[in-house]
C-alpha cells in the first residue's frame, strides 16, 4: 500500500510530438493518497488506461515522474512495483484451470503452496466460482472470464495499488452490484489504494470516496460526487455528471449581474474573469425553477420518467432541461427562474471561483 | 416452387471426371498393373501375384532406404521445430523490422527444390565451393562426396536451411494474434520468460505447430531433389531415401515390377501417416 504521486506526467505514443493534440496525456499532476478509493471517469480515449498503465509501469510516460511513498519508481519495471492491475478485456491463462489461473500471480513469486490455496480459495468464493477452479479456463462463458481476470487483481494481498480498468462490463448488473460491494469491504479490510476506472457515472459515484474526472489527457477535477454535482470546475463535468447535463449558456457578464439575451440574472457575487473570450452561465436542471414568474421558455417536450419529470425547454434560443416533481402541473404561461445557489459561472470552460 | 429435375447436368462434371482419371486414376491402376506382374521385355507380362510385394517387404535395401528416411525426417523436425520457434519469438512485433524479416523468411522458400540442391552442391565442394574451401583453409576435412556423415550433415543443413522459414512463418502468424493485452497481463501477475511462452504463446502457436510438424513430416519423407542433387544418393547408399532408391530401381534398372510394389507401399505408408495426422489433429480440436 502506498501514496502514488504523479509529479507533471506526459505522455504521447508517437514518437515527435509537436502540440498538445499529439499527447494521449497533456499534463497530469496529482497524489493519489495511501489507501484512497478513486473511480476515474471518462469519455473514450481521453487517456485512462493510458494513465493506469503508467501507474503500473507497462508503459513509460513521455515526461514526468512516478513516486511510491516519496520513492521514484519511473524507471522500475512493473513486477518491481507490484501493482495488481485489472484489464479491460479479460486475459485468462487459456490452457490452465480456473484455480491455477488464480494461483498464478502468487507462484510466479514464490508463495509458499497452503497460502496460495488459501488465498485462491478466499478469492474463488468473492467472485463466485468455487464450483469451477478445477474446469479449464478456455470453455467458459465471457462474465465467468471476466470475473476471473478480476480475480487474479485481487488475490494478491501485498500490492501497492489495485488498478480496475472497467472491469465490470459483460458482468449482468445483479452480479455487478454484488461484486461491487465486494470490492468496497475488500478496501475497508485491507485498505489498499484503488483506482477503478468506469464509463459508468453511478458506478463511479457508489464505489469512490473521490471521483476524477479526465477529459483529454487532463484530469479536469477530482472530488467527492457531491463537489462534482453542486460545483463543476469545468464545463465538460457538467454535462458528464449529472442526468441530464447542467445546462450551459453563453452570457455577457458586468459586476455581479449576468445578461442572458435581454434578461438579467443575478448572480451571488461579482465574478473575476481576467481576460476570458468565452463566458458561460452553467446551471443544473435541478436548480432550475418552472413556474409564473422569471424568464418566458417555450416547453418543447416533457419526459415522465417516474421520479420526476425532464422538461425540455427553450429560452433565448437555447435549450434548457428542467427538472421538476412528479406532482408539479406544467404552467399555461411557463417562466422559470434560476436558484441562485446552483448558479456557476465558466471563463474559458473552467469554472470562475466567487 | 417446383423443382426442374434435368439430369443432363451429369455432363458438366464429365470434364472433371476425365482429368483426374487422366491424372490419377490411370497412372495409379497403370503403377497397380505392373506390380502383379513381371515381364521379360517384348511387352510380354506374366502374372506374379503378391510376389513383388513380399521381396520388397522382406529386402534390407528397402529397410534401409526405409530407415534413412524415419531418420532423416525424425532429425530435421527435431532442428527445425524448435529453431523455427526460438526465431519466430525473436522476429518484431512491429515496425519496420516486420517487412524485412518476412521477406528475409521467404526468400528460401521461393527458390525451386533443385536449385537450391545446386546452391548446396557447388557451396560445399571442395576446389570451389565456399564452404568446402573455408572449411578446408580451416582444417577441416570436409568432402561430402567421400564421407557419408559430411553427406549426411550436408543435406541436413541444406534442409533446415530450406524449410526452417517455413516453421517460422507460421509460428509467426500464430504469435502475432496474440492480443497486447496478454503480455501486459502476464507482466503484472510477474510471470517469466518461460512462463508467458509456457502459457501464452505456446498455447497460440498449438495449432499452427500441429500443421508445421505435418507438412515438414510428409515433405521430408518425401524428399527426393535436393539429396538427389547433392550427393545422388551416395557415397554408397548412404544417402538413399526411398524415392531415390524408387528412382533407381524403376529407371536405372528398369525392374518395373518390383519398382511398382514399393511406390504403392510407398504410398500406402504416407497414407497412413496422413491418416494419424489427421486423426490427432480432429481430436485435438474436439478437446479444446
Ligand atoms: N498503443 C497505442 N498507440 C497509439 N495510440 C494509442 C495507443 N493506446 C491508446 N492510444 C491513444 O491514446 C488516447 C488515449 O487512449 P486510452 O486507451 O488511454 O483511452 P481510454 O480513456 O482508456 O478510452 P476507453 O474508455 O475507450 O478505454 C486515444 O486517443 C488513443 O487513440
Ligand atoms: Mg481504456
Amino acid at each position: 500500500m502506498a501514496k502514488i504521486d504523479l509529479n507533471h506526467i506526459r505522455h504521447a505514443y508517437g514518437p515527435n510530438p509537436q502540440s498538445p493534440k499529439d499527447y494521449a496525456l497533456r499534463e497530469v499532476h496529482h497524489s493519489w493518497d495511501d489507501g484512497g478509493a478513486y473511480a476515474l471517469l471518462g469519455p473514450s480515449g481521453c487517456g485512462k488506461t493510458t494513465l493506469l498503465n503508467i501507474i503500473s509501469g507497462l508503459i513509460h510516460p513521455s515526461h514526468g515522474q512516478l513516486l511510491f511513498d516519496g520513492q521514484d519508481v519511473t524507471n522500475l519495471s512493473t513486477q518491481e512495483r507490484n501493482i495488481a492491475q485489472v484489464f479491460q478485456f479479460p486475459v485468462i491463462y487459456d490452457t490452465m484451470s480456473v484455480y491455477d489461473n488464480l494461483a498464478f500471480p502468487l507462484r510466479n513469486r514464490g508463495v509458499p503452496e497452503a497460502d496460495i490455496d488459501r488465498k485462491v480459495r478466499e478469492t474463488l468464493d468473492m467472485i463466485d466460482l468455487a464450483d469451477w477452479a478445477k474446469k479449464k479456463a478456455r470453455g467458459l462463458t465471457a462474465d465467468q472470464k471476466q470475473k476471473i481476470s478480476l480475480g487474479r487483481g485481487l488475490v494478491r494481498s501485498d500490492v501497492n495499488a489495485i488498478l480496475f480498468d472497467e472491469p465490470l462490463t459483460v458482468i449482468d448488473p445483479h452480479m455487478k452490484w454484488m461484486l461491487r460491494s465486494q470490492l468496497k469491504q475488500l478496501h475497508r479490510r485491507f485498505g489498499y489504494t484503488m483506482v477503478y476506472v468506469t464509463h459508468d457515472q453511478t458506478e463511479a459515484l457508489t464505489f469512490a470516496q473521490k471521483v476524477v474526472v479526465m477529459y483529454e489527457g487532463e484530469i479536469v477535477q477530482i472530488g467527492t460526487p457531491e463537489e462534482l454535482f453542486e460545483r463543476p470546475k469545468h464545463t465538460f463535468v457538467g454535462y458528464f455528471i449529472g442526468s441530464p447535463g447542467m445546462n450551459v449558456m453563453p452570457v455577457k457578464l458586468a459586476g455581479a449581474i449576468a445578461s442572458l439575451g435581454s434578461h438579467r440574472i443575478e448572480l451571488p457575487a461579482p465574478a473575476k474573469l481576467g481576460d476570458a473570450t468565452k463566458v458561460e452561465l452553467g446551471i443544473r436542471p435541478e436548480y432550475v425553477r418552472l413556474g409564473r414568474q422569471g424568464m418566458p421558455v417555450t416547453i418543447a417536450k416533457v419526459e415522465d420518467i417516474g421520479r420526476h419529470k425532464i422538461v425540455r425547454a427553450r429560452l433565448e434560443g437555447q435549450e434548457l432541461a428542467i427538472i421538476v416533481g412528479e406532482g408539479q402541473e406544467i404552467p399555461t404561461e411557463p417562466h422559470v427562474a434560476f436558484d441562485p445557489r446552483g448558479i456557476n459561472i465558466y471563463a474559458d470552460s473552467w469554472r470562475v471561483e466567487g | 416452387m417446383e423443382k426442374t429435375w434435368n439430369n443432363k447436368a451429369w455432363f458438366m462434371v464429365l470434364p472433371v471426371l476425365l482429368l483426374v482419371a487422366f491424372s490419377a486414376v490411370i497412372p495409379l491402376m497403370t503403377v497397380v498393373n505392373y506390380s502383379v506382374q513381371d515381364t521379360f521385355g517384348n511387352n510380354q507380362f506374366f502374372w506374379a501375384g503378391a510376389e513383388w510385394f513380399e521381396e520388397i517387404l522382406h529386402s534390407d535395401r528397402f529397410h534401409a532406404a526405409l530407415g534413412r528416411n524415419l531418420f532423416f525426417s525424425l532429425v530435421i523436425l527435431l532442428i527445425e521445430i524448435p529453431l523455427g520457434i526460438v526465431i519466430a519469438l525473436n522476429m518484431p512485433r512491429r515496425g519496420w523490422g516486420v517487412p524485412v524479416c518476412l521477406v528475409l523468411m521467404s526468400l528460401p522458400l521461393l527458390i525451386p527444390w533443385n536449385v537450391v540442391g545446386t546452391i548446396w552442391q557447388v557451396f560445399g565442394r571442395v576446389d570451389i565451393g565456399l564452404l568446402g574451401r573455408t572449411l578446408e583453409a580451416l582444417g577441416i576435412n570436409y568432402n561430402y562426396v567421400q564421407n557419408p556423415v559430411h553427406a549426411w550433415i550436408t543435406v541436413f543443413i541444406m534442409d533446415v536451411w530450406h524449410w526452417t522459414s517455413l516453421v517460422v512463418l507460421l509460428c509467426y502468424a500464430g504469435l502475432v494474434s496474440i492480443p497486447d493485452a496478454f503480455y501486459q497481463a502476464a507482466k503484472i501477475d510477474g510471470a517469466s520468460r518461460w512462463a508467458v511462452f509456457r502459457y501464452i504463446q505456446l498455447p497460440k502457436m498449438n495449432r499452427v505447430l500441429l500443421i508445421a510438424v505435418l507438412l515438414r513430416f510428409m515433405d521430408s519423407f518425401m524428399i527426393y531433389t535436393e539429396p538427389f542433387v547433392v550427393t545422388g544418393g551416395g557415397p554408397g547408399n548412404s544417402t538413399t531415401f526411398l524415392s531415390i532408391d524408387l528412382v533407381k530401381m524403376a529407371v536405372g534398372q528398369f525392374d518395373l515390377g518390383p519398382a511398382a510394389a514399393m511406390s504403392i507401399i510407398y504410398f500406402l505408408i504416407i497414407l497412413l501417416m496422413s491418416w494419424v495426422f489427421y486423426t490427432v489433429m480432429t481430436n485435438y480440436d474436439a478437446e479444446r
